[in-house]
């Protein structure tokens, strides 16, 4: 019982930076209906962001979170105007390979600045902090940390969205881009708007991420392809749908870990000895192949 | 008469490489509700695309309030107060009829004036009204066509254009639309619109231009085209 709480508190603290990860990714799919490959590269950055300016300025690395947010906006605004706005003029598979070089180009420069050993976070308020919330149930300060933000990051694009005249002209562009063009909206700006915000949550994604996993310039790939099963999860370009996708993912890591506890707990001869805790993105993806099988439109499709 | 509002000069549009308006010219003075009839194909969503700038016209000139707008960008067009309402509708379906009304007013920042064209909008529809709170996907045909004019009204246009407003509406329905139509015409807004429905379009209607295969072949007052053999052998089965 106690080893299923914990499992069950940890699966859904860490699902929920994983729908942080994949907040980005779904906005600008939704908006223009790009995949960007290179989602992954820009958390990448949000970590070395995090902490190389935690280094470099001495500051606790939660606090180089406005930073993070907004070097991935400006990052995110560059990537659009001086790259996929020309990509959007080509043919489909232009856009999609597109992406994939701004992923080795991002990636290859971060090994040529950053290097390619694995950098981790080592002081700070969060690390090495835990509580104990009792039936076995302990949470590290940093997950916990990475989740209360993630939702509040939630909350925020959630209210810019639909309370603001910007995001809701964001959303008319969303559902139809001619339309929107039809009132006045800008689709230029606000694809711009799009890739800003989404470059935004995913590098305070990975500042947050940071205080718990080492960096290396090929850190990306495992989150984009999380990501990616998110969104797909939980509809492409819906926000709500990738929110509770990055819980339901989250609860599927720790599914395998549970496995095994309970089969060393009960000494079955059958499957002992296979642990299947290394399997628990493989399990990830399983759930994405059934989702695309089955309801590709995802958990909370929108657009008709 | 005064300057005109809205002027189209010999304008030539092509349709995926091939060549659909040859040379078409109109011209709309303000408070004048202006017609263009034509059947099917003949090009008549296309003059207003062109206008729009969502399908360039490469010749031609194309004049609003006396300035080129051919080169501008569709939304630049749009704050110039040129307001298209499209054949097919473009509604933002899973948003509610006032969320869709509301963003109609995205061109404007004062939100008196907003709530004004709100309820202006809805005393013109009641019936949008009753339907504020639902999502636009669910109203009837007719509802939300409704709402793709009563969007258009909210930025207070200079000229609103109909694309087809009657298209697949029953009998009823289509006398309610240009009823409305023709509600908007006494308040002195200017049109142009663009119909298949040639009888209603043109008794409603100051001026008409009848399009044919990508050319104008006639034009004169509503009741004049009315009259005309070309019309009425081609239009009105008479």
């Amino acid at each position: 019982m106690e080893i299923f709480a914990g499992s069950m508190v940890a699966g859904l603290l860490i699902g929920l930076l994983f729908a942080l990860i994949a907040l980005g990714l779904t906005i600008i799919f939704g908006m223009m209906d790009i995949v960007n490959f290179a989602h992954g590269e820009f958390l990448m950055l949000g970590m070395y962001t995090a902490l190389l300016t935690s280094q470099a300025t001495g500051l606790d690395p939660l606090l180089t979170l406005p930073v993070a947010g907004a070097v991935g906006y400006l990052l995110g605004i560059a990537c659009y105007y001086g790259f996929v706005k020309f990509l959007l003029r080509g043919p489909m598979v232009a856009q999609l390979l597109g992406t994939f070089g701004l992923m080795l180009l991002l990636r290859n420069l971060a090994l040529l600045f950053f290097g390619s050993e694995d950098r981790t976070i080592h002081s700070g308020i969060l690390v090495n902090r835990a509580f104990d919330l009792g039936m076995g149930v302990v949470v590290p300060a940093t997950k916990l940390a990475g989740a209360v933000l993630a939702v509040v990051a939630f909350a925020v694009v959630w209210l810019l969205m639909h309370r603001t005249r910007t995001g809701k002209a964001m959303v008319a562009t969303a559902l139809n881009r001619q339309g929107a063009r039809y009132m006045g909206i800008s689709t230029e700006r606000m694809n711009g708007l799009a890739w800003g915000i989404g470059g935004a949550t995913v590098m305070i994604a990975g500042a947050l991420l940071v205080n718990f996993w080492s960096v290396t310039p090929y850190v990306g790939l495992l989150f984009t392809m999380i990501a990616f099963a998110i969104v797909a999860l939980g509809g492409f370009g819906s926000i709500p749908g990738a929110f509770f996708a990055g819980l339901i993912v989250g609860l599927i890591t720790e599914i395998p870990g549970f496995w095994d506890f309970f089969t060393y707990l009960t000494g079955s001869r059958w499957m002992a000895g296979v642990s299947m805790t290394p399997f628990k993105y493989t399990c990830v993806y399983l759930a994405y192949f059934l989702i695309m099988l089955l309801r590709p439109r995802g958990l909370f499709g929108w657009k008709n | 008469m005064s300057e005109p509002l809205l002027q189209v000069k010999q304008i030539k549009v092509r349709y995926s490489g091939l060549p659909v308006i040859h040379g078409v010219s109109l011209v709309v003075y303000p408070g004048e509700t202006v017609c263009v009839v034509g059947s099917n194909g003949a090009g008549k969503s296309t003059i207003l695309r062109a206008v729009m700038g969502s399908q360039r016209a490469f010749d031609g000139e194309i004049l609003f309030n006396g300035a080129a707008i051919r080169n501008l960008r569709t939304e630049a067009i749009v704050h110039l107060g040129v307001v298209y309402v499209p054949e097919e509708k473009m509604l933002f379906r899973p948003l509610s009829v006032e969320e869709n009304l509301l963003l109609g007013a995205y061109c404007l920042n004062d939100q008196e004036q907003i709530a004004k064209n709100l309820e202006f909008v809805f005393a013109l529809f009641p019936r949008l009204r009753e339907r504020r709170k639902q999502a636009a996907s669910t109203l009837s045909g007719g509802e939300q066509q409704m709402v793709a004019v009563g969007r258009g009204l909210m930025s207070n246009p200079r000229i609103l254009m109909l694309d087809e407003p009657s298209l697949g509406l029953s009998p009823l329905l289509v006398d309610e639309l240009f009823g409305a139509v023709f509600k908007l015409k006494e308040e002195g807004l200017t049109i142009l619109l663009v119909e298949q429905n040639v009888r209603e379009a043109l008794e409603m209607s100051d001026r008409g231009y009848v399009l044919q295969t990508g050319r104008i072949v006639e034009e004169g007052t509503g009741a004049e085209l009315l009259r005309s053999d070309k019309v009425q052998q081609a239009f009105l089965g008479l």
